[in-house]
């Protein structure tokens, strides 16, 4: 009896251990993108003292519009910036050192010091303070992931270097930010210039696409086979058809993408409209297995009540079933879309992985998905990359979270038993 | 945008059709003196059909056919000298037509003739465009005028709209098979032409894989060689480790939380695993190449061993979590479905908790279990992110769990990533390979569906 009893005992906490060890490794997985992740929405600045000497603005006189603008385009804005940093530490000699000095601030300074200029010409000769980005290893190293205990040669940032940041540091000149670039701005390679705008509007095009398809397509299919379809091999072939077309792996519908709709059809190879067709398949059985189930739950009486008042088979479906069902599809909708989001393995096979710094605009544009961009991201070498990859998981986490949890709610709210 | 601009045509059309015919058939019904058969608007309907169903097609066969129909004109208007005969060749040189047409940049100088090609293009686009919205419009219109003649009050219009409308749910639900026949030929076609320069035999039982061919005849290897053997082995490997991890934790978890579990905790750890099954594989992957393969590494090191940086254990093992939950819930709906009685009977005969499970209740849900480890096979060969993030590339025949192996989604991802022709060997093996994946899972598929539902029809 004794054994039995710790028999009992152990399989009990062999259970036990199993429960654990799968929360285990969803703390592990959630806890390592969260402190990688949140670094990502804090971004370093370095406060400059600009002239805008008109020493480099030489030849600007006389020209109006069209070549004004083509004029201030070219100007070598590089060279304001490292007027700055020399002011900055006028005791720096040589091209080597002052490039590296250069390398503390991000080359999105000169953009940011071309915008200025572009927007009001006026500034020129005039001086400003300004906040502008750090390079991504100042702000690796801010953020503690430079140690200075590494030999000098094995980390990213000399002595020399790390002694200027202290001192920028020392004198007020360097702050953290809520990094609004992170969330507004396309890729780039540049790590402290990277945002993941361009990705989520990229996955807006693909899912609005999808949607579009896949909404209007898988309910008139349920409907189709809850309602009208008679008992016959043809629907039993569909039936089974669609089970199985559930479980084939995501890859093979990017490979059909591939053939059918680059390859045959010639649609442009990388665009929202041939990714969003393709996870519209993808997402179709879901979609129909679900809105099944939704209009399955309607009972029959109110079909039956809807016929004996004198509806016809279409109007009991449009004017009774479908609505009453419509919680449901929507519910199996959310759910498949959110799926859809999360998938990335199609989107590789339709070329949707080429580096895009624009945000894209129209269905037939090159455009890169959320999944996609983190793909890219966390093959990147730079150690910087590491933080914005898991920073755009956690963006891509709380969609998924907002769309599932609005599942959820639909579900507990329209939910009848009947 | 040619799409939006027919579209529009045809709603507008169809719009005025609806709401004239709706005018109609009652100004003609109080003519009569009676009321039409149908309600009103089911006559508005029956007219928008008539009008829409003929210029919706009309917009997909222009649209459909329209590009070839432009590409082919222009070339045949082009002196015959002027046009490229190699068929790569040719490809590009319509391409930059096409490019320069639109306004994009074409590949290197474009000469003359391209710029001609080009012009004359967008001419011709242009009057298509014109054709294509006429063509449309008239369709729409006659359409719409023959079915307004036909609206009398005594026309059973409903009858009409309602098998139309029937017709059109039974075409989506053809979709379904169309996409499946599609998945089948596109795959089935391009793998006949890629056994046209390697061999059946060749590729499913050769035990070397490197499917770099080179770019000049002359090369060194520039054959490439298809063996599939390694990479169908490390698909295998991987899997093995995963479900290593995934099945005893998936079904301890689901036995303990029917068995033992208080409510509290089920309502805690069920969406927890919920979570975990939602997770997209492409963390799944960042997590596995950033946390977990340096971790094993790091341990292997420490024991001696001589771990790859990619090695198929870190990327078996976070597969293996991504499972728990698949397995989890499929083990879950097994156990419940085992009759009451036979727990109600084992506990009767004095058997302890853990006993009752493993002698009754396991044995008895074992298809079912069966049947759901199947699924989630098939699921782990098909997995993608993971193995592209944290496997190797490099196709290694070995059953030693800490070298890189490369799966079959691995390779199918790094031959077709990047550019390239679609009609090199190299490319080709990836629907190949591509094509082996779907069988494979398909048949795992079917052998689990159908124990699953034999095992659930007993207990009925």
């Amino acid at each position: 009896m004794r054994r039995r009893l710790r028999a009992e005992r152990n399989f009990r906490a062999a259970g036990f251990t199993a429960i654990g060890l799968a929360m285990a490794g969803l703390a592990i997985l959630l806890g390592s993108i969260l402190s990688n992740g949140l670094g990502a929405f804090r971004a370093t600045e370095v406060r400059l003292d600009v002239t805008f000497d008109p020493a480099h603005f030489e030849g600007l006189e006389g020209l109006e519009g069209d070549e004004r603008d083509r004029f201030l385009a070219r100007v070598n804005y590089a060279l304001l910036v490292r007027d700055a940093m020399r002011e900055l530490f006028p005791e720096v000699e040589g091209r080597r050192n002052l490039r590296k000095l250069m390398g503390l601030v991000s080359s999105g300074a000169r953009s940011q010091l071309r915008e200025i200029v572009e927007a009001d010409p006026g500034v020129i000769g005039s001086s400003a303070t300004l906040w502008v980005p750090a390079d991504d290893d100042v702000d690796v190293y801010r953020k503690g992931g430079i140690s200075r205990e590494v030999a000098e040669d094995d980390r990213r940032l000399s002595d020399q270097e790390l002694a200027w940041i202290d001192r920028l540091d020392a004198e007020g000149r360097v702050r953290s930010v809520f990094a609004t670039r992170f969330l507004t701005s396309g890729d780039s390679r540049e790590p402290e210039l990277a945002g993941i705008w361009g990705a989520v509007v990229g996955s807006f095009l693909t899912l609005m696409v999808t949607l579009s398809i896949v909404f209007p397509l898988g309910v008139s299919t349920a409907v189709y086979l809850e309602e009208f379809a008679p008992k016959n091999r043809v629907t039993d072939i569909i039936e089974v058809n669609i089970n199985n077309l559930a479980a084939v792996p995501s890859i093979v519908f990017g490979l059909l993408g591939l053939a059918v709709f680059l390859n045959a059809l010639h649609l442009p190879r990388s665009a929202p409209v041939v990714g969003g067709m393709t996870l519209a398949l993808m997402t179709l059985p879901t979609i129909i297995i679900t809105g099944r189930v939704a209009i399955e739950a309607v009972p029959p009486s109110i079909r039956e009540a809807a016929r004996g008042l004198g509806a016809s088979p279409l109007q009991v479906v449009v004017h009774h079933v479908l609505p009453l069902a419509l919680p449901g599809i929507l519910t199996g909708t959310i759910i498949g879309m959110a799926r859809a989001l999360g998938e990335t393995a199609p989107l590789l096979m339709i070329g949707m992985v080429a580096f895009i710094v624009d945000i894209p605009s129209s269905l037939n544009e090159a455009a890169t998905a959320l999944p996609v961009q983190i793909f890219l991201w966390a093959d990147s070498p730079e150690r910087a990359f590491v933080e914005k990859t898991s920073g755009a998981i956690l963006v891509l986490l709380g969609f998924l979270i907002v769309m599932n949890g609005a599942a959820i709610w639909l579900r507990r709210r329209f939910e009848k038993s009947w | 945008m040619l799409l939006g601009l027919l579209l529009a045509i045809v709603l507008a059309l169809a719009g005025s059709a609806y709401v004239l015919g709706k005018r109609n058939v009652l100004a003609l019904a109080a003519e009569a003196g009676r009321r039409p058969q149908s309600l009103a608007g089911y006559y508005g309907w029956y007219a928008a059909l008539w009008c829409g169903i003929p210029g919706l097609l009309a917009a997909t066969l222009w649209l459909a056919l329209a590009p070839g129909w432009l590409e082919s004109t222009v070339l045949s208007e082009l002196p015959a000298n002027a046009i490229p005969e190699e068929p790569a060749a040719l490809d590009l040189f319509i391409n930059d037509i096409e490019n320069l047409a639109s306004g994009n940049i074409a590949s290197g100088t474009a000469g003359p003739e391209v710029r001609a090609a080009a012009a004359r293009y967008t001419e011709l686009r242009s009057q298509a465009t014109w054709a294509a919205g006429l063509l449309t419009a008239v369709l729409g219109f006659g359409g719409a005028a023959l079915g307004l003649r036909r609206i009398r009050p005594d026309l059973a219009a409903r009858v009409w709209v309602e098998r139309v409308l029937q017709g059109f749910l039974m075409l989506c639900s053809t979709v379904a098979i169309l996409v499946t026949v599609g998945i089948v030929l596109s795959l089935v076609f391009e793998t006949l032409r890629f056994f046209e320069s390697v061999s059946v035999s060749e590729f499913l039982f050769g035990t070397h894989w490197s499917p770099q061919t080179a770019l000049r005849a002359d090369q060194v290897g520039s054959s490439g060689s298809f063996g599939a053997i390694p990479v169908f082995a490390g698909t295998l490997l991987i899997t093995l480790i995963a479900m290593l991890v995934a099945v005893p934790i998936g079904l301890m978890s689901a036995v303990y939380m029917t068995f033992y579990a208080s409510a509290r905790t089920r309502d805690i750890v069920k969406p927890l695993l919920e979570i975990l099954a939602g997770v997209p594989t492409v963390v799944y992957g960042f997590f596995a190449a950033l946390v977990v393969a340096p971790a094993v590494r790091g341990f292997g090191t420490r024991l001696g061993l001589d771990v790859a940086s990619e090695s198929a254990l870190a990327a078996g093992l976070v597969m293996g979590v991504m499972i728990i939950p698949f397995i989890s819930s499929l083990s879950d709906d097994s156990i419940t479905a085992v009759p009451k009685s036979l727990r109600d009977g084992s506990f009767g005969l004095g058997a302890t908790r853990s006993e009752t499970i493993r002698l009754v209740i396991l044995p008895a849900a074992l298809p079912g279990i069966v049947g759901g480890v199947l699924l989630a096979v098939s699921r782990a060969i098909g997995e993608t992110m993971i193995v592209v993030m944290a496997a190797g590339l490099a196709a290694n025949l070995t059953i030693n769990p800490l070298e890189a192996v490369t799966t079959v989604t691995v390779q199918i991802v790094t031959l077709l990533t990047g550019d390239q022709e679609f009609d090199s060997a190299k490319t080709l093996a990836a629907f190949a390979l591509g094509l082996t994946l779907f069988v494979v899972t398909l048949a795992l598929n079917v052998v689990a569906l159908r124990i699953v539902k034999r095992y659930r029809e007993q207990y009925d």
